[in-house]
Formats: structure tokens, sequence, C-alpha cells
């Protein structure tokens, strides 16, 4: 290889990107092992030794088990309920331009504020992060679907009724193609909500779940599984994102204009 | 004018759907808690919150935990814009330097962060360091990648044009770049102070010594319900009046 081609590949944006991370990692390891105090900081080479630790910690296991399954629930629900919502307002003019503010309202309200409420009926349970998850992730549905659906062209609707076609048929073949592009982008905003939403409940309730171990780990200056258990909390978070992400890419290929 | 007409009934309308939507909402609530004797400790009585709501405002008992919360919040924010806006322009400086850190910021910030707080808590303690670094590490990202937006994607043709009339770098930036820019900078700023807020509430609600969403959770934990709800709608009101500012903000600067 030339000298030139050794730059133009290290010049990749790809290549570059793992470099910084793999740096960034680096620095961490350095601060933690010379500078910071072992109470607070782990280098994460002994994170990553100790994860078998984390999943040894008694209930840990069973806690990132009923946390995936409130997630699970709690986009089901979420995209389930938006979608009725969503079509049942978008589809009128007039229930869109009477629900469509109240909707965004509540979209816009700080629903953190009403967290404790949600403990308090639905018990510290997986219910109330099921329930707080909904509350986050079916707003951005109900939104991105009436968006979706307002956005279909007047004249294809005209045309396919002036041609008979069947409300059924109306729905089948001009309003759900057109939605599905929006039904993604919903179901990716919703999934970042649904997160959002069951991993402060979590957080939340520190007699149970997830929150009890990290506050556990917290008062116990434990860093090092503090940090393990954070690390596979936010790698089913990507995990997640990513699913519903690539989805979106997949099914909105068809629709580019 | 029949069309317009029309569309002034059609308006009217909606708009006594919406009222009635509330007042059957606010009924519903009123009766759910005196006659069919829902329990005071799962919904007080909406005469009880409006008294409490009143008392709270009266007395200005909000007012410490209020000046912490917003105490908070200015410094997150102070500490996201500029950071976000330095680090956003030095990025968009290059296609290449865009094209590295552009992915990487928006994988970072599709994350939810929130989960780094108890990590923050055990490095800052409970007290407000924790919510600033938090709400700070959170707006960061929509400011940088709007910065990155704003800057990255002027339209190459007045960069040329302006160099070609032989704009200096300077003045390539106060009269090219930056008005060009500086609507997407605004609108990310808006959503870092949105995301901000939220994020300084939130850790207050879960672990926290003082704020607003501490208030919140204590009386939640004393199950003293109506000065709950009247902390809620307090809150509620504030967080709408600070967005609204904030739009209203937004709004004044994209004005050419």
């Amino acid at each position: 290889m030339t000298a030139a081609a050794v730059h133009s590949w290290l010049r990749r944006p790809w290549l570059a990107r793992i470099l910084i991370v793999v740096v960034l990692f680096v620095l961490w390891e350095i601060a933690a092992v010379w500078w910071v105090d072992p109470m607070f900081l782990s280098p994460p080479s002994r994170v990553f030794m100790s994860l078998k630790a984390v999943f040894d910690t008694r209930g840990v296991p069973a806690a990132l088990r009923i946390t995936f399954f409130e997630l699970a629930i709690a986009f089901a629900l979420s995209v389930a309920i938006g979608l009725a919502i969503g079509l049942a307002v978008g589809l009128r003019p007039f229930a869109r331009q009477s629900f469509m503010p109240i909707i965004l309202l509540l979209y816009g309200m700080p629903q953190i504020t009403i967290l404790p409420l949600f403990i308090l009926y639905f018990g510290i349970g997986p219910a109330s992060k099921i329930a707080f998850g909904v509350s986050h992730g079916v707003f951005p549905i109900i939104v991105t679907i009436i968006a979706g659906v307002q956005n279909i062209k007047p004249i294809l609707l005209v045309s396919a009724r002036s041609m008979g076609a069947s409300r059924w048929q109306l729905f089948r073949h001009v309003v759900f193609p057109h939605m599905i592009p929006s039904f993604f982008s919903g179901m990716r905003l919703g999934m970042t909500g649904v997160l959002l939403g069951v991993l402060l409940a979590e957080l939340y309730v520190s007699t149970a779940g997830i929150g009890y171990f990290t506050t556990l780990f917290t008062q116990n200056f434990d860093p090092t599984r503090l940090l393990g258990l954070i690390a596979v909390l936010a790698a089913m978070a990507i995990v997640l994102n990513e699913i519903v992400r690539r989805a979106e890419v997949h099914f909105s290929r068809w629709h580019t204009d | 004018m029949r069309s317009s007409d029309q569309r002034r009934n059609a308006r009217i309308a909606s708009r006594s759907v919406q009222v009635a939507f509330l007042l059957i909402l606010i009924v519903l609530w009123f009766l759910a808690t005196t006659r069919w004797r829902v329990s005071p400790l799962l919904l007080p009585n909406p005469v009880l919150v409006l008294r409490d709501f009143w008392e709270i405002l009266r007395t200005g008992e909000f007012l410490g935990d209020l000046r912490v919360t917003l105490t908070e919040l200015a410094f997150a924010f102070l500490i996201s814009a500029s950071s976000g806006v330095v680090v956003g322009y030095l990025i968009s400086r290059s296609q290449y330097r865009i094209r590295v850190f552009e992915p990487l910021f928006a994988g970072i910030y599709a994350v939810p962060i929130i989960l780094f707080l108890p990590l923050y808590v055990l490095f800052f303690g409970l007290g407000p360091a924790s919510k600033i670094a938090l709400g700070a590490t959170i707006s960061f990202f929509p400011i940088a990648l709007s910065t990155i937006a704003g800057f990255g994607h002027v339209e190459k043709v007045l960069v040329t044009a302006a160099r070609a009339m032989g704009a200096s770098e300077y003045q390539l930036f106060r009269f090219v770049l930056l008005p060009a820019a500086l609507p997407v900078i605004l609108t990310g700023l808006r959503m870092g102070f949105t995301v901000a807020l939220l994020a300084i509430i939130g850790s207050e609600t879960i672990a926290s010594l003082a704020g607003l969403g501490h208030r919140i959770v204590h009386l939640a934990e004393s199950m003293e319900m109506a000065p709950m709800f009247a902390y809620i709608a307090f809150v509620v009101a504030i967080a709408a009046i600070l967005n609204t500012l904030v739009s209203a903000l937004e709004a004044r600067g994209k004005r050419p």
C-alpha cells in the first residue's frame, strides 16, 4: 500500500468514528486506574469482566427480564392504542380539528410530574411501569399517524371514490399504503417514548426492579456493577431502537418523494 | 361568502367540542369524588385542589423549590448551549468531521440518557450538581446536532459568491453563515431547553433533596393528595410558561 492509499483509507468516517470511541474508552480506563477514586469509577475493562457478577447478583436477571417484558407490552399497547386513536381522529376532518389541539396539549405536558400518581394507582409492580411507558409512547404515535393520513393527497381519495371504491377499499388501497411511512416513523418515536417512560418509572421505584439495584449499587459505592447494569440496559435500548429504525428505513423506501 | 361562513361554523363547532370535552372531564372528576365516593387518597376533590393551588400561589411557599429547579435549569442550559454551539460549529467546518461526528452524536442521542442518572448521583451526589449534569448532557445533543445541521448545510453557492466578492472570514461568518444557520440553531436551542427542563424535573423526581419534582414526590409519599395535585398543576403551568417564552424568543430570533 502506498502512503496515499493508507491516507485515504484512514479518511473513512466510520474508521475515525471507531477510533474516537476506542480513544474515549482508553482515556476512561487510564482515568479510572490512575486518577479517580475506585469508589466512584471503575475502568471499562473491570466493568466488562464483571458483567457476569452483575448477572449473578440475586434478582438482577429477573429485574432485567421484567423490564424487557414491560417494554414489549408497553410498546405493543402504545402502537395499538395510538393506531386506533390516530385513525379515528385523523380520518375525520371535524374530529381532527376538534381533538388535535387536545392531543397536542397532552403530548406537550411534562408527564414526569404525574409519575408518582401512576405508582399510587398501579402499584410498584410492572403495571405502573407499563402504564407510564404507554403514556409516553402513545402520543408521538397518534400525532404521526394523524399527520400521515392528513398528508394523503385529496385527489387520490376523490379519484378512488369517483371510481367507485368502497370505504374498505379506500382504506386498504389508498389510506393504508400512504400511512405506512408515517406509521413506522411513529413507531420509532413511540419506542423512544416507551423506553423513556418505562426506564423513568423503573428508576423511580427504588424498592423493586431496576431502581432497587441502581440505588443499592450507588449506596454501596459499587460503580463496577452499577456501570455493568447501566450498560446492559443501554444495550437493550439500543437494540430495540435499532429494530424499529431498520423497520422504518425498510418500509418507507417505496415512497420517496 | 358561503365557504368562509361554513369554515367559521366548523371552527366554532370544534371549539365547543374542545370546551365540552374539558368540562365533562372536570364534572366527571367532581362527581367521582363526591357522588361515587372514590377514595380521597386516590383522587382529591377538585375544589380542594383549586383551594390548595391558590394557597400555594398566595403564600409563595413554592419559591424555594422553584428557585432550586430554575437555578439547575439555568446552569444546565448555559453549559449545554455554549458547549453544544461551539462543538457543533467546530464540527461543521469540514464535511469530513460532519460525516464522522453526526452519526456518533445521533447514535448517543437515541440512547435514553436518563439511564446515566444513578451514575451522576454517584459522582455528584444527590444535590443540584447531578441534575445540572444530567440536564446538560441530555440537552447537549439536540443543540450540537442542530448547530451542525445549521452551519453544515449552508448553500455552497452563497459561500462561493461571498468569497468571490471578496468577503473576509469574519464577514463570511457574520453575513452568510450565521444568518443561514441561525433558524436551525434556535430550533435546536428550544428543543434543548425543553428536554433540559424535563430531565431536571425527572431527576428531581427520582433522586433529590429539593426542587419542584422533589416536592411532588414528597407530597405523594405523605399521601397529601390535594396539595400534590395542586403542585402538579403548578409545575405544568410553569413548564407551559417557560416553553411559551422560549418559543416566542425563537420566533423573534428567526425574524430577519
